[in-house]
């Protein structure tokens, strides 16, 4: 199986507000333990809470680099205020390390000098894919919400131009940003008197029906889903219609388990099903969905058709 | 001054042909696919239609603006590449695309033909419309309704196209172009569809007690008292419960229409060129009574006087309105 060994493992940025130390001990434990190949760094979501790590990006970076990961620093999602703008520029500015842009202010501040294509960029077809490869995009990170006959036409698209092309196998799926942050509206503020309360969730703020059915968290400006996507038993398909790079999003549970458990798979040391087994008990009986990539409800979980 | 072009929602051809009578400065409207984020049943154009109302609206002076707004998933590009052919072949005035894809394909393949940026492509920011306008020739950019108008004013001082803001009618909470909240509950994309909170998923439960239940897809997205008028459950705009509020709360947004009638002087003089109204999927009298009010309301305006606001709450979503984002940050 020379294709999954190819096949490249990513951490995704962290998309909460984990406090400074927590995400010095997480990135410490990462390089140290987790058998992914490539880290992305930076805040994606909140511009207000990038002044929180910053200061200890260039440690992390090195430390992660020291690690032999590949790092890769993620910018904004959404770019309005003039903090933003300043933020993504001067990101923009770096030669290096590799840059992940994910708002068209990014694109437009980078030009044609090379850069990944992130998920919130909305790349979802080869006409896309190609223009944004005549641009200077090396990889692409394809939308969480995209089916797999899609994905497979991407993948041939980007594998064509020379390009990586990445999808995101494990964690709650991104589904939407605001201009209002919901984490403060929840507790009765506004996003400029916040009080950074988002810090309480780890794992994003649960909401749920009026008859208790969880359904949604809230991550600030972000909604994800309540279920964390899990494509580990399709990783083989995966790499059968040349996705280059599977993305694990962070999320509060062992990482460096769960990246073992893809590891384990992509290495063919570990059968699917008994990794996809570890992999339950590691989320401690979180709900797993795959419903987007078999072109069915987000949430819900297809079981994989058995080989004839 | 703006032009103050208004530019008013066209579902079917009987309410294009409304609201070019009614006073519309340019309407706009899809085909009947997923090339359009209003792909909903009942709505939209067959290519012959098209071709007709192209005809009505232009006898009368007013544009036909034709919504290519989606992201086609790969694979299906061609089915956006024909609509965009079909488009100029019947002469509408302009595209509004969001997808890289498609507005490459127009510039390049229908290069008379003006382009406008959808609200779809959550282009926030100066540098961002400075993208699009260089890349494929952009010609207006439709802004996100998150906005204030001080940020607006200063959007128009940097950008090199003209500017389009909705006044009135559905109010959008989330990033447009950026949400997939109907695709997790439905299985149908906003973005690859044109789909949000579809009908055909939609369900009322009457309970015992006399409350009634919104569900989506079998997902309760509100639940309202016996004296409460049910809503239509939007999952934006539903009522939830989190771990510090035990009620039912709105998590997002209520459900409450946008009008910023009484800012349209503001706006004006903000550099904002265009007007627009949401609303293809409602009635013709809907149609009818925004747009002459707000015809009313503009001429009213560039003859120098003060504006006669009709009074559109009765038209607008359970019945509340809102400047949102445009009045205030405190919005956020």
């Amino acid at each position: 199986m020379a294709v999954k060994d190819m096949m490249k493992l990513t951490l995704g940025p962290i998309a909460y507000h984990w406090a400074a130390d927590t995400r010095r001990d997480f990135y410490a434990r990462i390089a140290d333990e987790a058998p992914v190949d490539e880290v992305y760094l930076g805040e994606v979501i909140c511009s207000k809470r990038a002044p929180f790590h910053e200061p200890d990006l260039p440690g992390t970076i090195e430390r992660l680099q020291r690690a032999g990961k590949t790092v890769v620093l993620s910018s904004l999602a959404e770019v309005m205020l003039k903090r933003e703008r300043r933020a993504t520029e001067d990101l923009m500015s770096m030669e290096w390390p590799e840059i992940e842009i994910n708002n068209a202010a990014g694109l437009y501040a980078r030009g044609n000098r090379p850069h990944r294509i992130g998920p919130f960029m909305n790349a979802y077809n080869e006409a896309t894919i190609a223009w944004m490869a005549r641009q200077g995009a090396t990889h692409v990170c394809l939308p969480t919400e995209m089916p797999a006959p899609a994905i497979a036409v991407a993948a041939r698209a980007a594998g064509e131009l020379g390009i990586g092309i990445e999808v995101q196998v494990f964690g709650r799926a991104p589904l939407a940003v605001s201009a209002r942050c919901y984490h403060a509206r929840a507790h009765g503020r506004t996003k400029d008197n916040c009080r950074f309360v988002c810090e309480d969730d780890a794992d994003g703020m649960p909401l749920f029906t009026r008859n208790e059915q969880p359904i949604l968290r809230v991550n600030g400006i972000q909604t994800q889903s309540e279920s964390y996507v899990d494509l580990l038993p399709e990783t083989g398909q995966l790499a059968a219609d040349g996705v280059t790079h599977l993305r694990l999003m962070p999320q509060d549970v062992d990482m460096v388990g769960v990246a073992s458990a893809f590891r384990k798979v992509l290495n063919e040391e570990q059968a699917p099903d008994e990794a996809e087994t570890s992999l339950r008990e590691i989320c401690r009986g979180r709900p797993f969905s795959n419903g987007f990539y078999y072109g069915e409800a987000g949430y819900r979980r297809i079981a994989m058709a058995t080989p004839a | 001054m703006s032009l103050a072009e208004l530019i008013c929602p066209a579902g079917t051809p009987a309410a294009l042909r409304t609201a070019v009578d009614a006073g519309a400065d340019a309407v706009y409207c899809g085909f009947q696919d997923a090339t359009n984020a209003r792909n909903f049943p009942g709505l939209n154009f067959t290519p012959e239609e098209l071709e007709a109302s192209v005809a009505h609206a232009h006898a009368k002076a007013t544009k036909v603006l034709l919504a290519l707004n989606t992201y086609p998933p790969a694979g299906k590009v061609d089915l956006w590449r024909q609509a965009a052919d079909t488009g100029a072949r019947l002469g509408v005035d302009a595209f509004i695309v969001a997808d890289m894809g498609v507005a490459d394909y127009i510039a390049r393949t229908h290069p008379d033909k003006r382009l406008h940026l959808s609200v779809q492509a959550a282009a926030s920011s100066p540098e961002a419309i400075r993208y699009y306008c260089e890349n494929f020739g952009v010609r207006r950019v439709v802004l996100p309704r998150i906005l204030t108008i001080p940020e607006i004013r200063q959007i128009r001082k940097e950008i090199p196209c003209e500017i389009e803001t909705f006044i009135f009618g559905n109010h959008g909470l989330m990033v447009e172009g950026r949400c997939s909240l109907t695709n997790y509950l439905t299985g149908q994309s906003t973005n690859m569809d044109g789909v949000c909170s579809p009908a055909s998923d939609v369900e009322y439960l009457r309970h015992e007690d006399g409350s009634m239940s919104s569900q989506l897809a079998g997902f309760t997205i509100d639940r309202f008292s016996p004296d409460e008028k049910a809503g239509y459950p939007t999952i934006c705009k539903g009522r939830y419960t989190a771990p510090h509020r035990s009620e039912g709360y709105y998590a997002f947004e209520e459900p409450i229409s946008l009008n910023l009638s009484r800012l349209l002087p503001e706006l004006i003089d903000a550099g904002v060129h265009a007007f627009k109204i949401e609303g293809r999927q409602r009635s013709k009298s809907y149609v009818r009574g925004v747009v002459s009010a707000f015809r009313q309301a503009v001429d009213d305006i560039r003859a120098g006087r003060e504006a006669r606001i009709a009074d559109l709450v009765a038209l607008t979503e359970g019945q509340k309105q809102t400047q949102g984002a445009f009045e205030t940050r405190k919005w956020r």
